[in-house]
Order: C-alpha cells, then structure tokens, then sequence
C-alpha cells in the first residue's frame, strides 16, 4: 500500500486503510497475501461498502485470508469445503449483501466439489475466489487434486493422478463468469476482480497461488517461476465501471466490449489466442487444449450475464429476508382458523 | 376352504354361532395389506376421514416398505369409543388385496373378527373362529374402469365400498372424506364414489354379516382437527416466521417440506408485492442443507431445516460449528429406525443421545419432544424465538410415526408470544455503546449480542469463526479464553434449561410406580396405564417435552418407589440421560424400552411393567 493512497478517499468518502485487515500470519510470500491486498485495492477503488461485504471462507490457509482484509466487513471461516453452502444461505437470507468468498484447492477442489458445483448452478451472487497452490499446506504438504500429473512433492513424491480443473468444473455448472489468473500478476487478479464484483451471479476465479514453503520449487507448476515464465494471458483487459466514461481507444475489431449486470463495462483485447470469452464451448475447448499441453493460460475465460441469479430465481424483493417486518413474517389468527377448518 | 367358494357355501353352523354375537359399536382395528404404490393410500385415508367424520374417535397407521411400487404395506386404522389412538397389537378386520401376504395376514385375524380378500386369491381358508368376505375386486372394478391403469387404483375403493356397507359408514362421510383427500375436485371424487357405490350395493346383495363389527355415529370429534406431525411442525414454523427453509429429501420427513411448499405461498407472499416473505431450497445433500441454515442464520434469516437420522449424521459438523460460532438453527429431526437405511420407514426414537449431543468436542443442544400434532405446531413456532433467543441451533425430536401418520387433535392455539428475535444490535446500538464484544455475557444469562451482516456502523462487524476466540471475536488460542467461552456456554445452557417446556406430571394418589415417557410413546403409554389401573396397578405419569432435563423430573422419580422409561429405541436412551440428570435415584429408574419398528402398544407397556413388578402377565 502506498502513502498517496491512504490518504486519497474513494467515491464513497473511505481511505484504502479503511479497507484493511489484520495482519497475516501466513509465511512471508504467500501468493494468499498478494490476493488479499488486491481484493483491498478492488473493493477501496470500487467505492464498496465494507459493511456491505460478507466474506467467507472454508478450512486451510487460504481460508485465513478473510482475516487479513476488510476488517469492517463480516467474515465466517466455516468448514473445511463448506463456504459455497453458508455463503448461499447468507446472501439468500440478504441478497443485497455483497459477498467474497475465499477457498482453496483442497476445499474447493476435493472435499467441497459438490457443494461448490451446486452452488455455481444455483447461481448464488458473489464472487468466489479458488487460491490454488496444488498443495495442502496447514497439514504440511499433501498433493491437492488440482496438482498436475508428474509433479513431485518432498513427502508426497510424484503425482500420478489428473488435476481436476476448477475453471472446467465451473463451466459445466454453467457458470457466468470463470477466470483463471495469477497471484503474480496483480494488475491481472485486481480487474478480475472489479469486474467480478459487477457479475450478477456466481464469479469463479481460479487464481494459482504458490505455497512458498511447500510447492514453490522450481519444477512446480503452482510456482512463482513457473508462473512468470509461463503465464499465457488470453486476454487483455479493462474495466470500466458503470459511471464512467470509456475511453480507452482500440483498432476496431481488436476490441470486444461485455456490459455486465451493474452497467459498468469490460474491454477484452484479445491476443493470440483469439479466444472469445462469451463463447462457453470455446472456453472448454480452451481449457482442454491447455490441458493437453499443460499450458497455463490466464485471463476472462467465460463471460455471461443471461443466467438468473438464486435470488431472482426465488423472487426475493427490496427487503432481504433478513430484514422483513415482524408483521410479515406471521399470517393471521383468522388465516389460521382457515387452515384449521380445512383440517376438519 | 378355498377361497374361490361362495359366501353362501360357507355359511356353516359356526357361522350363525357367530352372527348370534352382540354388536361391538366403535372399537376396532383394521388392518388393509395391499402393495405399495397400488394407490390404497386415497382408500384408506378416506376411510379413517370418513370415521372421524362421523365423530368417532380414529388413528391410522401406515406400516409401509421402502420401495416405490409392488412391496407389501399395511395400513391400520383403529376406531376407539374410548378416545385410544395408539396402535393395536391385532386387528380383527383385516382387508388383503395382496396375494403375497394372504397367508400372513388370515392367521392374524383376531378370533371373532373377519377376514375379507379379493376373491381371486388363492388361500386355504380352515378358521371357525371368524367371519370370511370375499370379494370380487378385480370384477367390480373393471366393470366400472375402462382404463386399465386406473384398475388397481379405483380397485382400492372397493373394500371401502364393501367395509361401509358392512360396518355401516355413511356414504356421505366416506364422500366428504374423498373430497377432502381431493381437495374439492369433483372429478376424482365422482370417479371414486362410483366405484364405492357399486362395491356398496354388491356388499348389500350378496353378503352374509356374520360379525359383530359396527359404527355409529359419535360427537367425541367434534371441534377437532385431523393432520399429520410434519404438517403440523411445518404450519408451526411458518406462524414462527420461518423466511429460509433448506432441505433434501428423506424419509420420513420429506413431508415437512412439501408442507412448507405448499403452504408458505398461500400463506407467506407479501400482499403489497406479491412476492414471498420466504426461500426455500432444495439442498444438494445434509451437509449443505444444514449449511446453508447456518449461514442463513447467521445473516438473520429465521432458518430451519428438516431430515432424519442419517441426514442428522451429515449435519454433525454444521451443528458443532454453529454451537461453538453461536448462530441459531432450527433442525427437525423425523426419526426412523436404523443407521444408513435401517428400516427406513419405520418409527423409532433412536436419535435421542447423538441429538443431543452432537458435535464435535463438548456440545449440547436444547430439543423439543412434541409428543402430538399439537405440540408439533407449538414447537415449530416457538423453536425460531428459542434459537434465535439463545444464538444456537435448536432441534425437534419428532419420528416417523407423528410426523407421517394422521392424527386427531384439537384445533392448533395461535402464538400467545410475540416473535422474538434475540439480542440483536442495531447501527445505534452500536453507536451509543461505541462498539460490542460478540462473545461478552453482559446480561449474565451467557448470551451474548450480535449484529446482523449489513449493520451501517464501521463498529458493527465481527469475525465468526470455529477457531477458539475470546470475547470479541478474535482468533486465540489462549486457554483461559477457551475455557471462559465454554464456561459462558454453560451459562447459556442453563438458560436453555429455564426456558424449554416443562414435562407434563401427573401424580395418582397412591402411586408408587412412575411411568416416564416422551414423543408418539404418549398414546400407548395412556393407554397402558389404563389397562393397568383395570388391573389395580396404579401408575403416575411423567411426559417428558424437552432436553435439558430440569427439577420437575427429579420431583417425580423422587417421588415413585420405581419409574419406567417407556421409549422406543434398543438402547434405552432416555433412561440414560435421565441417570445423568438424577444419579442419585438411578436405581429407581427402569428400562421399558423396546425397538421393532413398529408405534408402541399399550398391552407391550403395560406387560413390561406387570412384569418388572413381578406381576403374571
């Protein structure tokens, strides 16, 4: 963090100091930390409202983070591949809250699979963050099931089993939005972000995170050498927020422009991929590719407002449930005597 | 005998011995084995709604497999003058449409009672002691039902056709009855009433009555209801405030959710908006059912979710977490019988000590024990006011045979209470105060206050978190935080325990045996205590309502020589927690606990009691 941008106020009249957290007890370099400072910098320059934000986790050490942002903000470190469950009766229970939810590859990956695809196919409206490192760390070094074949761990030894991709489980739950990035690359995790934050469902990011003290060797596909030398950005991009004006300029036909659910904007420039992101069998195909090729590919994979949200879909109005007056939430004596009468 | 003969050819002296018998007016079991998924659900509900229209005092029981179609079932319906509900251990009407327990079911037969099948089926038929009634079911209903899908179901309304004619049920009661089944639907009703009619007038030609069996009018339900457990819990809740429901299905309480989902739209849509002041979703398994409540709590839904045992194994963790965290819950838990699938479709109360204690490391939970659809319904609403009262998750204990089964009872009381919503800050609150310790016991009661998600005061929010945390909410791992927060959750504890509904006592003069019991046991359980009184054993009897245990029980068995757990599972689980509650007289208490599956009966309870006083049986 800056100097000049403590002392700057975002849109909504709060200082980026505003927006943080404890400090981090995770070990010195962390991929977790960088992630957490780029969800501080997202949230402080979108003018979010830290008590509008619920941000929750699940169980290991990605799942601390919560605690090393927004300190204004309402956090729950659930159960261990549990969050996408609390955080869908959460923003059910008030809709109007904005959630993060940040999870690793063992909760999202291995014992919260299920719960994680049903969330993405409910739709529920927030942004989930995978911080992959193919590694269990706070139990010291197993292989996580998003470790790539042929990987070697001091204890564990070598991998033999496919990686599961998170981004492809994503896309198959039909979810709206589903990028891949890389801690190492913050201007990158901090427009996802933003523009995750505008998405009117469930937003994955998939961001490879290196555990430093267990899976950053050189070998390592979840490491910050690999990752520099590796990462192939399938897209360049901005965001725009909904008041502002766009005014980045672009050769015509370089440009794809996606309005997402709040108005505000992202510009894709596409590079050499010539992927299209709202084309959901082009980004499987993508990710198959890579697959093959154990290519590491980051970026706006899939991009698509039409779904309904779990809130829309269960028609909940401008007062959260939460928050509904006491005179509406019990019927009356003589609605009652009706149901009883009909019991006769 | 075979069962092909004619009434007629049957008629033997033992017959006109029979028929010389004087009546039994209103006080009868009946017992109809067909197979499951014929559709003799609509027959046989009909009947017990047809009786209970006609002011007799019924229960109906469904002894059904678990299995969509094709398995045997049994459903029994008993008619009491004497207002007993519990289930009997025979009938002495029984009705097969099911060749495969033909055998099984004639030699159940009480003697003096009759036996009446589809005369297609091929039984040897050698007891003088009752009455036979075959009847051409197949005949009768295809002559009315073209379509032969519709065969076997309309099939069904045959023996109900038969059965009103020989017992003398009304035929406008059994169609007031369709029409309730229905809900108003003429067509159905039309379609069904034919066939009753038809199987009616055959009965009236060709029958011979040779039992003792009648109805007669009665007004002993008058004013009264009838419904099931699950109906009745889900009403309860919606009268609470419900506003998140998450659930997956099991049996058997799979019924509280339909009932949530049939009647929160009607009952619970906003009349400005027109939109619902409720969600309900169907969960992807136990684990995010429960999940889902916690987080919805947490956020001040009104939250609840329903399953059974093996869903409540899954919630296990949720559970822990969401006692330790503080969020309200309200779990429903319709016990059936077993681990995994046991016998998943019958009743027990097995769950009685994981319930209670369920978690992870040390947890406790307040548990209601609805022992009738009333209670179901007072239990539903006040359960939210109670979890949300104490900031922890709050369960009903009911079981398959109060949740499934129709029960009569007195029309449901509206809320004498307000909703409560706990202690709960506000944006001013946490303004005048200049902040709050989520985990502080301020008031002394052990609970602490919370804020809602969303509170506009940068004060407002706090960490929740299964990790040990002291009093504001941050991670420690100090052990004197740890030991001051499970201190304060004894505190809050013994809150619970003032709060939950007292056990009903009632002492008898003289009595030196005391009858402790909870849940559906109570219908058996009265039951037996009259049978025993007859005898001259006089009984007080303690029905248990909720966990904790508190004074009035330990005043009751220090009260009695000897106390009878009456309860319905192997392990005797009552009778365990209450020899915790009251060491002192743990040798006053004993197991009358039995487990098969099946509702209690009174002659079970009351030979387990002659017995334990060394009475003959």
């Amino acid at each position: 963090m800056g100097t000049a941008s403590l002392q700057k106020a975002n849109v909504i009249g709060l200082q980026k100091v505003d927006y943080k957290g404890n400090d981090s007890t995770l070990c010195a370099g962390c991929g977790h930390d960088s992630i957490a400072s780029q969800i501080i910098t997202a949230c402080y320059e979108m003018g979010v409202k830290p008590e509008n934000v619920i941000k929750l986790s699940g169980i290991g050490c990605s799942s601390k983070s919560p605690a090393y942002f927004m300190n204004r903000a309402w956090g729950f470190n659930t159960l261990h591949g549990r969050m996408a469950a609390v955080a869908t009766g959460a923003l059910t229970a008030n809709h109007k809250l904005i959630g993060i939810g940040v999870s690793g590859d063992g909760d999202t990956g291995s014992i919260g699979l299920g719960n994680f695809k049903h969330m993405v196919r409910r739709n529920v409206r927030m942004v989930y963050i995978i911080e992959n490192n193919g590694v269990y760390g706070l139990t010291k070094g197993q292989f996580s099931a998003t470790a790539d074949v042929g990987q070697e761990l001091k204890h564990a030894g070598k991998n033999e089993l496919p990686p599961i991709d998170l981004c492809m489980e994503a896309l198959l739950a039909e979810c709206g939005f589903v990028a891949r990035s890389f801690a190492g690359d913050p201007r990158q995790v901090v427009t996802l972000l933003k523009a995750a934050l505008s998405h009117r469902g469930t937003a994955v990011l998939d961001i490879i995170s290196p555990c430093v003290t267990f899976n950053n060797h050189d070998d390592s596909t979840k490491s910050y050498m690999w990752g520099k030398a590796n990462d192939d950005r399938i897209n360049d991009f901005t965001y725009v927020p909904h008041e502002e004006e766009i005014t980045v300029e672009y050769e015509e036909g370089e440009i794809k422009e996606v309005t997402l659910h709040d108005g505000s904007h992202i510009l894709l420039k596409k590079l050499d991929s010539k992927h299209d992101p709202t084309d959901r069998a082009a980004a499987i195909r993508l990710l198959e590719e890579a697959r093959e090729k154990q290519h590491f590919i980051t970026g706006l994979l899939y991009v698509d407002n039409r779904r309904q949200s779990l809130s829309e879909h269960l028609r909940l109005g401008d007062t959260p449930l939460a928050l509904m007056p006491l005179e509406r939430l019990r019927p009356s004596r003589e609605s009652l005597d009706k149901v009883l009468e009909s019991m006769t | 005998m075979i069962a092909s003969a004619r009434p007629d050819q049957q008629a033997g002296l033992h017959e006109e011995a029979l028929a010389s018998r004087p009546p039994v007016i209103n006080d009868f079991s009946i017992s109809v084995a067909t197979k499951n998924g014929s559709g003799s659900q609509t027959a046989n509900t009909t009947l017990l709604r047809a009786l209970f229209k006609m002011g007799i005092p019924v229960s109906g029981k469904n002894l059904f497999p678990s299995n969509i179609q094709g398995m045997p079932t049994w459903y029994t319906i008993r008619a009491s003058k004497d207002g007993f509900v519990a289930r009997r251990p025979h009938a002495e009407i029984v009705v097969t449409l099911n060749p495969a327990t033909a055998i099984e079911d004639y030699q159940s037969v009480q003697p003096g009672g009759f036996f009446m099948y589809a005369d297609d089926i091929k039984v040897q038929l050698n007891r003088s002691d009752i009455s036979h009634y075959p009847i051409p079911v197949k005949r009768l209903a295809t002559e009315n039902e073209k379509e032969p899908k519709l065969r076997t179901y309309v099939a069904n309304m045959v023996y109900v056709g038969a059965l009103a004619q020989l017992l003398g049920i009304d035929l406008a009661d059994i169609e007031s009855a369709l029409l309730f089944h229905f809900k108003g639907k003429r067509k159905p009703v039309d379609s069904n009433m034919k066939v009753v009619r038809l199987a009616h007038q055959w009965a009236a030609d060709n029958l011979i009555k040779t039992d003792p069996f009648r109805v007669e009018k009665m007004n002993a339900t008058d004013g009264l209801i009838m419904i099931d457990g699950n109906t009745a819990g889900a009403l309860g809740a919606i009268y609470g405030g419900v506003t998140f429901a998450a659930w997956y299905p099991i049996t058997p309480a799979t019924g509280v959710a339909d009932a949530l989902n049939y009647f929160l739209p009607k009952l619970r849509t906003d009349p400005d908006t027109g939109l619902p002041t409720y969600a309900i979703v169907q969960a992807e398994d136990e684990l995010a059912a429960l999940g889902m409540v916690v987080g919805a709590g947490w956020a001040g839904a009104r939250a609840m979710t329903s399953t059974s045992g093996p869903g409540i194994s899954l919630m296990t963790e949720f559970t822990g977490l969401a006692y330790f965290a503080e969020t309200p819950a309200v779990i429903w838990d319709v016990q059936r019988m077993g681990p995994s699938t046991g016998m998943p479709t019958r009743v027990s109360q097995g769950d009685v000590l994981k319930v209670y204690f369920l978690g992870h490391g040390d947890a406790k939970h307040p548990c209601y024990l609805p022992g009738n659809v009333k209670e179901c319904f007072e239990f539903g609403w006040r359960a939210f006011d109670l979890a949300e009262h104490l900031q922890t998750p709050v369960f009903v204990l009911s079981d398959l045979d109060l949740g499934m089964n129709q029960w009569m009872s007195e029309p449901f009381e509206y809320p004498d209470q307000p909703i409560e919503r706990g202690k709960v800050l506000t944006a001013e609150d946490v303004k005048r105060l200049g902040g709050f310790a989520r985990y502080r016991d301020v008031d002394g009661d052990g609970i602490g206050y919370r804020t809602l998600p969303g509170t506009d005061h940068p004060l407002a929010a706090y960490f929740t978190r299964g990790t040990g945390h002291n009093e504001r909410a941050h991670l420690s791992e100090r052990p004197e935080d740890w030991e001051n927060n499970m201190a304060r959750l004894g505190r809050k504890f013994e809150t619970a325990r003032k709060l939950m509904p007292k056990p009903i006592a009632e002492y008898v003069e003289g009595a030196e045996i005391g009858v402790i019991s909870y849940g559906s046991a109570d219908p058996a359980v009265e039951e037996a205590r009259a049978l025993l009184a007859r005898a001259g054993i006089k009984t007080s009897y303690l029905r248990l309502r909720a966990l904790p245990l508190e004074q009035t029980t330990t005043d009751f068995i220090a009260a009695h020589r000897r106390c009878y757990v009456v309860e319905l599972n192997t392990d005797a689980q009552m009778l365990q927690l209450l020899r915790l509650h009251a060491p002192e007289f743990a040798t006053r208490l004993a197991a009358a606990n039995h487990s098969d599956g099946l509702p209690l009966t009174a002659e079970w309870i009351s030979a387990a009691i002659r017995s334990g006083e060394g009475a003959a049986i």
